[in-house]
């Protein structure tokens, strides 16, 4: 069945059209990158998906539902770029992440001993179940950002959907969080994330979505990273056994070589 | 202690227990959402209804209930759109609020000075046992919102996408914010005055928060310290003869100013000894060292 399905849509801000005519299907258990440079659109694509940006043209269905009418927002996992900036009063972290659990329960139910039990594996999932205690403004950033993946974690959702979940996370967050990717997609899971740089994830994505002004560009097995490979001693083993073709020159900007 | 043998001091500290329990649980949302001010232009605004209600001869607290609603609704709908004009709409509802007040309260026979300063700096102790009713009513609605939809609203403020890609009623939320801060400032206005509702909603969670760690003791604590400048700031006026609204505000900020000096002195002395602590370990060292090199 096809997850997410997004058929010719187009989205524009203020009269300036930001994407065109783009159609994609995002099958159950698949993980889907989409990938491109700065202002190509990739987030406004996800967030278009999730509702967030409203759609100028086309249609979107999320499992099998037209998205003006899907109702179900527990099967889906949101994490944003970053914590929201409205955070003047402190908060622990298992008060963010018991926040992933409303969509779940609704609003007028108090939570119970599950709500408890799903904050908890949550952060352990994650690695953080030792800070479930401490204010999230005393985290590091990737540890921050650990936490709100465990707020999407804890409603048990179907789909996962990551907007740049890696930018500027430091190593160990970026392997603990890759680890709970693997552990969510071995579930069954279906994960969409917008990428930057890929990272340690890299494996476990089995199609690439490349954005470039607005349109797709690519679908297909991860590009190959245009530095990287050309660089002595590198030892990259590619998971796809697909038959090679000719291969664009995406998001060139993203692939150069820090040289 | 005499003070309260009158009806209208027990009334009076009835009110501003309530208002001092209600304010920061309602104040702690509009704090997370770095809307600290927004109680203030929502009095503003209800002045203009005090002013309607005297014109009319119509009780104050209600046509004061009605066009704050109707002004704190207009704020959340601007702020909802986001436009960069939203910070220049919200002046003119403000001045126009606080402008259209003086002219109605000035036009209307119970026109005196003494009857604005009623309302812009509260005169709790004229609160009688119908405005009693009312207080406890209202106060007892918006502190069963605030306490019942916590985590929701605690969402809603911590990051709005997310409550909306949670499918959380994210509108509807944020208007019952909207009411509930105009319910608010209308039923403190006989405490605090107008002028210094925003004080009884902000204050108790800024002195809360330089002590706690998470949202829900923040929450509790500013309620703690919300009542209890509230309880003595009403015993203190009628020992010093002060206004109680003032009194009230004043003693909320010097718990503010205690935490925070409280807070500071505590973690600088945890950081001065913590250094001594560890210089012990570093002594306690080379014995084991040399009794190691002895062995070997």
């Amino acid at each position: 069945m096809s997850i997410v399905a997004v058929r010719h849509a187009a989205v524009s801000y203020g009269g300036r059209a930001v994407l065109h005519d783009i159609s994609l299907d995002i099958d159950a258990g698949q993980v889907v990158a989409v990938l491109g440079a700065n202002g190509s659109g990739k987030s406004t694509l996800i967030r278009t998906i999730l509702g967030l940006v409203p759609l100028g043209g086309g249609a979107i269905e999320l499992f099998g539902t037209p998205q003006r009418k899907f109702r179900q927002w527990a099967r889906i996992g949101y994490v944003p770029q970053r914590m929201g900036a409205g955070s003047g009063v402190p908060a622990t972290v298992g008060e963010v992440v018991a926040s992933g659990r409303l969509a779940r329960r609704g609003i007028l139910r108090p939570s119970g001993a599950a709500d408890r039990e799903a904050v908890r594996a949550a952060l352990a999932d994650v690695g953080l179940l030792d800070r479930i205690g401490d204010p999230v403004s005393t985290l590091s950033g990737g540890q921050q950002q650990r936490t709100l993946i465990a707020r999407a974690l804890a409603g048990r959702p179907d789909l996962l959907v990551l907007d740049e979940p890696t930018a500027g996370v430091d190593a160990a967050s970026q392997d603990a969080f890759a680890a709970a990717l693997r552990r969510f997609g071995a579930a069954g899971g279906t994960i969409l994330l917008v990428a930057h740089e890929l990272g340690p994830i890299e494996p476990l994505i089995d199609k690439a979505v490349v954005v470039h002004e607005g349109r797709i560009a690519y679908q297909g097995a991860v590009p190959e990273p245009a530095g990287h490979h050309a660089q002595p001693g590198h030892d990259h083993v590619h998971p796809h056994a697909e038959i090679e073709r000719a291969r664009i020159c995406v998001a060139p900007t993203d692939r150069m070589p820090a040289s | 202690m005499d003070l309260f043998q009158y009806d209208f001091m027990i009334r009076a500290l009835i009110g501003a227990l309530i208002i001092g329990l209600v304010a920061p649980a309602l104040g702690i949302y509009l704090v997370q959402r770095r809307l600290s001010l927004i109680g203030d232009g929502i009095g503003h605004v209800a002045l203009t209804g005090v002013g309607v209600g005297l014109l009319l001869h119509q009780s104050p607290v209600y046509t004061a209930v009605i066009v704050s609603v109707l002004g704190a609704i207009g704020v959340e709908l601007v702020r909802e759109r986001g436009r960069t004009s939203g910070d220049l709409a919200l002046a003119l509802l403000f001045y126009g609020g606080i402008a259209g007040g003086v002219v109605l309260v000035g036009l209307s026979e119970d026109s005196s000075n003494a009857n604005l300063m009623q309302f812009l700096f509260g005169s709790l102790t004229t609160t009688s046992r119908q405005d009693l009713t009312v207080i406890a009513v209202l106060g007892v609605a918006v502190l069963v919102a605030m306490l019942g939809l916590r985590q929701a609203l605690f969402a809603v403020c911590n990051d709005e996408e997310y409550a909306r890609v949670s499918g959380l009623p994210v509108r509807t939320l944020n208007l019952l914010m909207a009411v509930t801060t105009a319910v608010t400032v209308t039923i403190a206005m006989r405490t605090v005055g107008l002028l210094l509702v925003s004080a009884l909603m902000v204050v108790p969670v800024a002195a809360a928060q330089q002590v706690t760690r998470g949202f829900r003791t923040t929450m509790t604590a500013a309620m703690a310290i919300g009542v209890g400048a509230a309880a003595a700031g009403i015993w203190l006026a009628g020992e010093a003869n002060t206004a109680p609204g003032a009194t009230i505000v004043i003693l909320a900020i010097a718990a503010f100013v205690a935490l925070t000096v409280g807070s500071t002195t505590w973690r600088i002395l945890r950081r001065r000894l913590a250094p001594a602590r560890s210089g012990i370990g570093v002594e306690a060292e080379p014995p084991d060292v040399v009794l190691q090199v002895g062995v070997r």
